[in-house]
């Protein structure tokens, strides 16, 4: 009763008109204002990166601080690729990023469809092992993965990135829950009876159903990868291996003179892409981690 | 009905799979290689005095017990746990008050909000710590703008032990808030509409409602974002690095906000000490272990109540 109710009442127009009783009553004003608070607090950073970003490197100093964009962008992008080769940057995460989203969202998909549908010794025993390893804080590792990356050349090498990067305990656990939950076994078993193989029942009849959760898994690596710094801060040292989280390092680091204006330009342009992504992506990746917390 | 039950004998009938394992194994495979080994291989590096161009020689526990002796790891210890705990404790506070505030049926413009407060999440670390490093910097920054125009006395934020504790924390909190949020909201989306019609027809107001209600129907979400900011709060390492700028990994001047991965990378990659950034390694392990088991229970029984 109360749920339909609610379903109904989730339309702005019926919100109004209905009688209001203390359980379904809207928010108040202060609820609005506390959140409008939220959003400034959580917007307004992103956009003091673009008005600094596009003030010439002086206007920092003024009292009180600018406060809308300025008209310097251009000229400022202009000097970060002059400082650093920020376009082969942009590449190079673009490369990095993209390879471990498909890789993960494959491999992942390999694992998690083989945990949740089919039936070998040990597997139960395997994914627990899987869920441990999501605790174990992998860094930890960090001084034997430098050395191993040594061993096999791939030091300046984007593939120390990508590599190690393919597979995570999380997208394993990710996807046995997208097809325990979104493939019945029904179909798996239909599929057999038809004579499909395994492979073919997974590649052609359980992996398109679980399209929207392998998107929402992709979107996370790319995201992760694209940020990703501790790493790549250890395994790249020059500079046409650089990703962009490396690059806003050295213009950071390079210049004798705080230079905050350079900076901020360096970092829009560094969260560009993704911003792009997350205004097109945005809705999917909020229901992602809200999905996520409740299968966790 | 009878369609199910042969289904189910035919599946019982089927053998194993055994093709199952080569699903998993190019995870198991790539993860071994580049997660597991390396951190068992660590323990083995860490009773090593061991120079990645120089020599490697077994030292026992030589450099745990050096590590227990030197100041600089446990500064190192106080600083990352003071970082945490600044950050984390308002962080979730203000996860639930803003979670509590969008968990609202009748809400109007919920996906923005839910957007809008993700923004920071989506954000590169890199690009959060220089944005605060400006807004925390002495000269020019915008927080010292704003505690002079209410007529309080600008900050040297940096060179501050409890100062640059709380710039950095911001950074922490700025970037998570949100995602905690939407990970609580989620939690109480799904709690049972009738436990709140019980409560109002014995008269319970919002705020009891929301402690005897609430809290304790999102204890699982409660417990996993406190475990989650523990294991990432223990290894914060980009916001610190970045609000030294030129300083590199000491984390200021006097180390005052040098975190233990800081000082990790510094031994291991800046002087090339990789028998002791291992025992590091080990040491920090431990401390997010005992840690993660501690605020478990503290939490459990925090929010049995």
């Amino acid at each position: 009763m109360t749920t339909i109710l609610r379903r109904t009442s989730e339309e702005p127009d019926s919100g109004k008109a209905r009688p209001r009783s203390s359980s379904r009553r809207g928010p108040s004003w202060w609820v609005y204002l506390l959140l409008t608070l939220f959003v400034l607090a959580s917007i307004f950073p992103f956009y003091w990166m673009f008005v600094v970003g596009s003030q010439d490197s002086s206007a920092i100093n003024d009292v009180p601080p600018a406060m809308v964009p300025g008209p310097n962008f251009w000229d400022q992008t202009l000097e970060v690729f002059n400082r650093v080769d920020f376009g082969r940057a942009l590449l190079n995460s673009m490369i990095v990023a993209t390879s471990i989203a498909m890789g993960q969202v494959l491999f992942s998909a390999l694992a998690g469809y083989a945990f949740a549908k089919l039936r070998f010794p040990l597997k139960n025993t395997l994914f627990v092992f899987v869920i441990a390893t999501m605790m174990v804080p992998l860094q930890l590792g960090v001084i034997p993965q430098f050395i191993l990356i040594s061993e096999l050349g791939w030091v300046n090498d984007l593939r120390a990135l990508i590599v190690p990067g393919i597979v995570t305990a999380f997208g394993v656990f990710w996807m046995r829950q997208a097809f325990d939950q979104g493939v019945p076994d029904e179909l798996i078993q239909a599929a057999k009876v038809d004579g499909a193989s395994n492979i073919r029942t997974f590649w052609s009849i359980a992996l398109p159903v679980v399209r929207a959760p392998s998107a929402v898994l992709g979107l996370f690596a790319f995201m992760f990868a694209w940020n990703d710094f501790f790493w790549p801060l250890i395994v790249l040292n020059k500079q046409d291996s650089f990703t962009v989280q490396v690059a806003l390092r050295q213009i950071q680091n390079q210049a004798y003179v705080t230079d905050f204006g350079i900076q901020m330009t360096a970092t829009v342009l560094a969260t560009i892409p993704l911003l792009v992504i997350f205004v097109v992506f945005g809705k999917q990746i909020v229901g992602g981690i809200m999905e996520g917390a409740l299968k966790g | 009905m009878t369609q199910t039950r042969a289904l189910r004998t035919k599946r019982k009938k089927s053998r194993n799979d055994l093709s199952g394992y080569f699903y998993i194994a190019p995870f198991f495979i790539v993860f071994g290689v580049f997660g597991a080994f390396p951190i068992v291989y660590t323990a083995w590096i860490a009773l090593h005095d061991w120079n990645p161009i120089g020599t490697q020689t077994w030292v026992g526990l030589d450099n745990f017990t050096f590590l227990v002796s030197d100041p600089r790891f446990w500064n190192a210890v106080r600083n990352t746990f003071s970082i945490w705990f600044i950050s984390t404790v308002p962080q979730l506070l203000f996860a639930l008050i803003l979670a509590a505030a969008l968990n609202n049926a009748l809400l109007k413009w919920a996906t923005g909000y839910r957007m809008s407060i993700l923004v920071p999440q989506v954000t590169s670390v890199l690009a959060v710590g220089i944005i605060f490093t400006q807004i925390f910097g002495r000269e020019f920054g915008l927080a010292n703008y704003l505690l002079e125009s209410f007529g309080m006395e600008r900050l040297d934020w940096q060179s501050g032990v409890l100062s640059s504790h709380v710039a950095i924390s911001t950074m922490v909190m700025w970037r998570w808030t949100g995602y905690n949020a939407l990970i609580y909201l989620a939690a109480m989306q799904s709690i049972p509409r009738d436990l709140y019609e019980v409560a109002d027809i014995d008269g319970a107001n919002t705020f009891r409602k929301f402690f005897h209600i609430t809290i304790p129907q999102i204890r699982p979400a409660i417990i996993f974002t406190v475990i989650i900011s523990t294991i990432g709060g223990m290894q914060v390492f980009a916001e610190p690095l970045i609000f030294g700028g030129n300083s590199n990994f000491t984390g200021g001047s006097d180390r005052q906000f040098q975190t233990l991965t800081m000082l990790l990378y510094e031994q291991g990659f800046g002087r090339f000490k990789f028998g002791y950034a291992s025992a590091i390694a080990w040491a920090l392990f431990v401390i997010i272990l005992i840690v993660s088991i501690v605020n478990y229970m503290i939490t459990r029984r925090i929010s049995r109540e």
